[in-house]
């Protein structure tokens, strides 16, 4: 590396803002892998729109991020500049594509959370988190349509395309259970109002996705022993390797622009 | 992979409504399983920059066309028919534009 990391001073907001916008940024760029493979030209400008609309919700929070760290970092130093340690993002977010069924069941299960975390985030006592939160629920929503239809239809299909989506449903469900943490420096802040404890939406959740692995003809796994620790640094070892790819440019040629 | 083959996917036409009042307009065509599939394709397809309120989709053999070779027979006699186009009438100014 030729570069060297930066280092954040993670307030309880700027933590926050790193863990939604990392989300975003790594699930958004797991998507733009699928240009040019995509199974049909259609959905390939589906999963690039859904990336971007991912990626658009990222920049405004690492902006907003930068703005409350006031240190000096941006968009780019955030996303570029940052070892697989420092990032925040659920472990769900960078697990790897797969087959079209696992890249669609991943977004359901992120989708099927960030609608309603997104809708019920209008609320937030924070006006410029209340704006990105406005514009996200609209893109989310768009999102969890469009990966429920497709797996609906997998499930719903041949017998290949059903075991290939029921193993992916059993394959990622472990990673479910981090979506709906909250933890301490997140408690002070939904104590002010300026975010939402995520746990509430847990009913949603399995209630979206209970319809839709029902309506797929999909077995719901058990809920078992979930995986955790994203939020906290501690990743799989599939993140580092999306980094060298996202980075290797920034990281190669600092400060590169064109 | 040589076992690939071209999805069976049927053709779909795409209406949009650039905005209210409009009428839809032909955009263009994808391929998609079936109308709810259809509907999405053609939003991430042809509304990505703000082109639309409406969509319609219709499958494209749904569509009853005129044979190429009967142009002469249907669309050549009116060519010879300046007389129904309206300028022929005098407009008075206090109209103004129409």
């Amino acid at each position: 590396m030729a570069t060297t990391s930066i280092q954040v001073n993670e307030t309880p907001l700027v933590l926050y803002l790193l863990r939604r916008a990392d989300d975003a940024l790594i699930l958004g760029h797991r998507l733009s892998e699928w240009i040019g493979l995509g199974p049909i030209l259609e959905e390939e400008m589906a999963l690039g729109n859904i990336g971007l609309d991912l990626i658009g919700q990222a920049r405004s929070l690492y902006a907003y991020a930068a703005e409350a760290e006031a240190a000096g970092n941006d968009e780019d130093t955030f996303a570029y500049l940052r070892d697989a340690p420092q990032y925040r993002n659920l472990l769900l977010a960078e697990q790897p594509n797969g087959d079209f069924g696992q890249t669609m069941v991943r977004q359901l299960f992120y989708s099927a959370f960030a609608d309603p975390y997104w809708r019920a985030m209008t609320a937030s006592g924070d006006a410029t988190l209340a704006a990105v939160a406005a514009k996200s629920e609209k893109e989310s929503a768009y999102h969890l349509r469009h990966s429920s239809e497709w797996v609906i239809r997998l499930g719903d299909g041949t017998q290949e395309s059903h075991a290939r989506v029921q193993e992916a449903v059993d394959v990622l469900w472990p990673y479910t259970g981090e979506m709906f943490e909250c933890d301490a420096a997140e408690r002070t802040l939904a104590d002010g109002r300026t975010v939402i404890d995520p746990a509430p939406l847990r009913d949603a959740w399995d209630g979206t996705i209970g319809a839709v692995l029902s309506r797929a003809t999909l077995t719901l796994p058990q809920n078992g022993w979930m995986q955790s620790g994203g939020r906290t640094g501690r990743h799989s070892e599939h993140l580092g390797h999306l980094l060298s790819t996202m980075q290797h440019v920034q990281r190669t040629y600092p400060g590169a622009a064109w | 992979m040589s076992d690939v083959k071209t999805p069976n996917t049927p053709l779909w036409e795409v209406f949009i409504r650039s905005r209210n009042g409009l009428a839809h307009k032909h955009v263009g065509s994808l391929h998609a399983a079936d109308s709810t599939l259809a509907l999405q394709a053609a939003r991430d397809l042809y509304t990505r920059r703000g082109e639309g309120l409406s969509l319609w989709i219709v499958p494209s053999n749904a569509i009853t066309a005129s044979d190429p070779a009967d142009k002469g027979m249907m669309f050549e006699p009116t060519v010879s028919k300046a007389y129904r186009h309206p300028t022929f009438y005098d407009v008075p100014d206090e109209v103004g534009h129409m």
